[in-house]
């Protein structure tokens, strides 16, 4: 393997060993961006000089005899709406086309004191609001499985960037599957963890009530590293739980036998691709073959979980993204006839224009849910849905130490076959919304082909119970060989031009 | 149930979002696509459940009353797009 | 008029003297350079979050316990929405469905007797920033955040204001409640108090709810009352001449004396609340409010009563000295050290509160504590200086902080008690003015008074009146 196909621990070996700098791990990711990105677009800003600068200081504190983190030195890459003290942070949206926001979230704070070397922005979803990265104001993101596909959304961006080699590992977001979905595309883990796990300080929300800080990493054992760097209690967030954060690690012990698993038959229904249902199959055989008890059993109130979601995140999107208003920083619209506008113009065209059509439509539908007269029958109603699927997931879990769905019921779609079908690609989410209406922790991984194509399973765990899904999760890892898998990459626009 | 091109209009200006014609009709019959989805939730029975109002496991979060130095001048209108001396400037209200 | 009577309702809203902003630690200051006082959470920039205030939280507790109101166990922030250039997350941060108190009171001394005036609710949310607008035909309004985030309680009458004196008198005594509590500076002037009043007619006697007007712009206690008498002729003239008040909300123009329209209530936002997501809920329990409870000063109306019933002063004067907390305490310390209620509040109602006026200064401000108070007292009482003299000592202590003996000793105020000196004086002022004495002996008993002024002339008012009085009268009689 070459270095930048490499995990964080493993790198991390190497440079506590001495056979590599952290400066040279860092160079060979970008010259992998460098010679890959054209393709993929994984990148919105690059980051090269200060990341080589960091890596230097690094590389300086190890010879110096200080014993580093594990993430010390190894290269990563941010979702565009995690903010960066002077770095640019877009949300791939040309509201944020030049804002530089003169904080960082909490996370980076986190990760800068362990010696994380950044490498860049990625790409995503405008404001998160999409599962196919074509929602980006400024280019879509390419499956680096097939660059004709879309690598899922709305962090597809740091999934394609970490699955190409690009970054060693990623930090996204995740509100109904942001995380997970596109790590199931493009065959790398993905991780949310129980809302209140990590800050959401300093991360450009989308639905407060439902975000969360998620991991893209390529093998679990990575996914453990870097939850043990960024999770704790931040008073900066009310949502921060002040739980003893373990070390995850710890729970990678290869050993699952008797562990029960349930398998909600209602999310193996009729949209699910055959393909991908075939090999999810075969991964729940695995399962049993490891000593796991798979059961199916029954979740009738998952497919209310879709409508639900989608009336609470615009109902928080269109309050949360009201701030963006031409006033204090981001754009504003100037007319191009010399004259000015009033502050009511202003106000909607700096909207208007700033704003993609996915996320209008999403403002649009969360003002009309909150108006009057709508509350109740829509947003109140919803929060009710909410509690049900809660009460849901709270009885299976009496019976149940994890519930495995597949992470998508699709295969990636190809570049621009979803894009003008909203429902559609709600549904596409309809495995991993509930987990978030719920908070709970979920895991996808990958857990076949098909096709050619990265297929993810999720599991889910109850609250803080990150552990146990990262204990099945290796297991099953430790016994597949999905998770060593790597694109096969070839330069396209090298060769075109 | 669906909205009329005005009351969609309406919840626009709610909004304040400016939607030119293409735009409009475009998003006009998504809206109404996906809010006939959203509705479907009223079939579903929740006589007597409590709305969860709050994901988050705690309560009673507040801090000391105690002053931090604030943002730095230059870093408060870093992003500006239009500033008059220590002020942010915008359209003349009414 | 006689045959309609009103129905106001109050709404106030008091800027709280907290040191930081209610949900991030910028230091919450009046005065300050513009845009000075501001972080990434008041200036709403994506991705910074609130954090409560313990002290909006402690102060909302005082202000509804003495209010009498009934402190909620559960209660949430909720959002506002709406977009204006003041309001940087174009939402406010308030609380809708569950305020923090409920169902309270507070009484008036009107002059038909005590009225009890309906707490509905106190709530806890933020300001907004200031907006300036350009000079004349400036297309621009400028934008300071500071006040951005300042915590406020939203205190909210029931409509059971029965007259615009009422309005008056409650929104006085609300304030100095508020002052006794030390939760606010409640200046209307620089808009740390503000009130907007809700205010229709009804057929008197009758408990019907007609259109009601919102009335704003209001800066001042009195300029309430005269907006809600001139609203209330408004109202009476249109229901006179056959028609009705619209809903609408009316601005008070103090220059003109008049409210003119403002908006209708047609216009009137759709403000989409619900629950803030990124604030979690406030669980009290009886305990935490128990102890907020006792560490509630004496409030108004019972101190007023206390000083009644222990110091044995009519209630007219009770009051004024408890009309501020500062007062009051300064009357009591003076008691301390002298013991004499009635002079004491005599003192401190008439002189101290006159010179007070005059140099408009606070009570905190004066140079003159109650120590100097009680020497001079002591002095007069020793017979070292008279009444009369006593003005002069206080005025000048007033004025340099000096102390009472040392203003006496600089000025030669001592009082003249020395029978011989004073024998001298008397017998040179009757043997200057015969005829004044022949008028007294012919019974003209004022003319006594003469006599004394012309000793008081001569000695500079030092002159013991008491022992000028016995000498006169043993030459005359």
């Amino acid at each position: 393997m070459e270095i930048f196909d490499l995990t964080v621990y493993q790198l991390k070996e190497m440079m506590e060993k001495g056979t590599i700098t952290a400066r040279e791990i860092t160079s060979v990711v970008l010259a992998r961006i460098r010679q890959f990105d054209a393709d993929i677009r994984a990148y919105v800003t690059v980051t090269e000089e200060d990341a080589l600068a960091a890596a230097q200081e690094v590389d300086q504190r190890r010879k110096d005899g200080e014993k580093l983190p594990p993430l010390a030195g190894i290269p990563l890459g941010l979702k565009d709406n995690i903010c960066t003290k002077g770095v640019r942070t877009t949300c791939s949206s040309h509201m944020l086309d030049n804002f530089i926001p003169p904080y960082n979230a909490t996370v980076v704070e986190k990760l800068n004191k362990c010696g994380a070397v950044l490498t860049g922005k990625l790409n995503m979803d405008e404001f998160a609001m999409g599962s196919t990265t074509e929602f980006s104001a400024f280019f879509p993101t390419h499956n680096p499985w097939d660059l004709e596909r879309v690598p899922g959304g709305s962090s597809g961006g740091p999934a394609a960037a970490v699955a190409a080699g690009e970054a060693i590992y990623a930090l996204g977001s995740d509100t109904g599957g942001s995380a997970r979905q596109p790590a199931s595309f493009c065959g790398i883990v993905g991780m949310k963890p129980t809302y209140g796990l990590i800050s959401r300080s300093g991360v450009v929300p989308f639905a407060s009530s439902l975000d969360q800080v998620g991991t893209l990493t390529k093998d679990v054992r990575d996914c453990a590293l870097v939850l043990n760097a960024i999770a704790g209690h931040d008073p900066k967030d009310n949502a921060s739980a002040a739980v003893d954060i373990p070390d995850y690690t710890t729970f990678l012990t290869g050993n699952i036998k008797g562990k029960k698993i349930g398998v909600p038959k209602e999310q193996l229904g009729d949209r699910l691709d055959p393909r991908v249902a075939d090999v999810f199959k075969k991964a729940l055989d695995k399962l049993e073959e490891l000593g796991a008890v798979v059961d199916e059993c029954s979740f009738p109130h998952a497919a209310s979980a879709v409508p639900a979601y989608h009336i609470i995140a615009p109902a928080e999107a269109s309050s949360n993204l009201a701030r963006f208003d031409g006033v204090r920083y981001g754009y504003r619209a100037v007319p191009d006839d010399g004259k000015e506008y009033d502050l009511l113009e202003m106000y909607m065209k700096t909207r208007g224009e700033g704003f993609g059509p996915e996320v209008k439509r999403r403002i649009m539908m969360g003002t009309y849910v909150l108006s009057s007269g709508c509350y109740e029958k829509f947003y109140l109603k919803a929060l009710k849905v909410r509690t049900l699927i809660r009460n849901e997931y709270q009885r299976l879990f009496q019976d149940y130490d994890v519930l495995v769905t597949p992470t998508s019921p699709y295969l990636p779609f190809r570049l621009g076959d979803e894009v003008d079908d909203p429902l559609e690609l709600y549904h596409s989410d309809s495995y991993t919304i509930p987990v978030n209406m719920a908070g709970l922790p979920a895991i996808s991984l990958p857990c076949g082909f098909a096709e050619g194509l990265p297929v993810g399973m999720q599991l889910i765990a109850p609250a803080f119970a990150e552990g146990r899904i990262l204990q099945v999760a290796h297991a099953f890892e430790q016994n597949t060989p999905y998770h060593q898998q790597r694109p096969p990459l070839k330069e396209k626009k090298g060769s075109e031009s | 149930m669906k909205l009329t091109r005005e009351e969609v209009r309406q919840v626009a200006v709610l909004a304040r979002l400016a939607l030119n014609e293409e735009e409009f009709n475009e998003l006009y019959g998504k809206f109404n696509e996906v809010l006939e989805f959203v509705e479907t939730i009223n079939n579903i029975d929740t006589e007597n459940v409590e709305p969860t109002y709050y994901l988050m496991p705690v309560q009673n979060v507040w801090r000391s009353d105690e002053a931090h130095q604030p943002l730095a001048p230059e870093d408060v209108f870093l992003d500006a797009p239009e500033r008059d001396g220590s002020f942010f400037k915008v359209p003349r209200i009414l | 008029m006689g045959k309609y009577e009103a129905v106001i309702g109050l709404e106030v809203h008091v800027e709280l003297r907290t040191r930081t902003k209610a949900f991030c630690s910028c230091p919450n200051e009046f005065g300050s350079e513009p845009n000075t006082n501001v972080c990434p959470i008041c200036l709403g920039m994506p991705g910074a979050l609130p954090v409560l205030n313990e002290s909006l939280l402690e102060y909302g507790i005082r202000t509804g316990l003495a209010l009498n109101c009934k402190i909620a166990q559960f209660c949430k922030f909720d959002r506002k929405n709406y977009f204006y250039p003041d309001l940087p997350k174009a939402y406010q941060i308030s609380q809708y469905d569950l305020p923090l108190c409920r169902s309270g009171y507070l009484d008036v001394e009107t002059e038909e007797g005590a009225r009890s005036i309906g707490i509905n609710r106190v709530h806890m949310e933020e300001d907004a920033g200031k907006l300036m607008h350009g000079e004349g035909k400036a297309d621009f309004s400028l934008v300071d955040l500071n006040r951005g985030g300042v915590p406020l309680l939203e205190i909210v009458t029931e409509p059971d204001i029965k007259t615009p004196e009422e309005a008056r008198l409650f929104l006085e005594n609300l304030k100095t409640i508020l002052e006794y509590l030390d939760v606010s500076d409640c200046k209307m002037e620089e808009g740390s108090l503000r009130c907007d009043a809700n205010i229709s007619l009804r057929p008197a006697g009758t408990d019907i709810f007609n259109t009601k007007v919102e009335i704003k712009n209001m800066n001042s206690f009195r300029a309430v009352q005269r907006a809600l008498e001139d609203e209330m002729e408004r109202q009476y003239a249109l229901y006179e001449s056959g028609e009705s008040p619209v809903p609408e909300t009316r601005g008070w123009d103090e220059s003109t004396g008049s409210t003119i329209v403002m908006r209708s209530k047609e216009e009137a936002s759709d403000y989409r609340y619900f629950p803030d997501p990124d604030l979690a809920p406030v669980v009290l329990t009886r305990e935490k409010v128990e102890q907020i409870k006792e560490t509630l000063p004496e409030l108004p109306a019972a101190r007023k009563q206390r000083f009644v019933e222990e110091y044995d002063i009519p209630a007219y004067d009770a009051g004024v000295l408890t009309s501020s907390q500062e007062l009051a305490d300064y009357f009591e310390e003076c008691l301390e050290g002298y013991n004499d209620p009635k002079k004491v509040s005599n003192w401190v109602m008439v002189e101290f509160l006159r010179l007070l006026n005059t140099n408009n200064m606070d009570v905190q401000e004066a140079k003159l504590t109650p120590s100097h108070l009680v020497e001079m007292l002591q002095l007069m009482e020793k017979g070292t200086i008279s009444g009369k003299i006593a003005k002069t000592v206080f005025e000048e202590m007033f004025t340099t902080g000096k102390r009472a003996l040392t203003v006496v000793e600089e000025k030669g105020l001592m009082q003249i008690s020395d029978e011989d000196q004073l024998a001298g004086i008397v017998d040179q002022v009757l043997a200057e003015h015969p005829e004044v004495v022949e008028d007294y002996r012919k019974g003209k008993k004022k003319a006594l008074g003469f006599l004394v002024g012309q000793v008081m002339k001569i000695t500079r008012g030092k002159a013991n009146p008491q022992m000028v009085n016995k000498l006169l009268l043993s030459r005359i009689q």
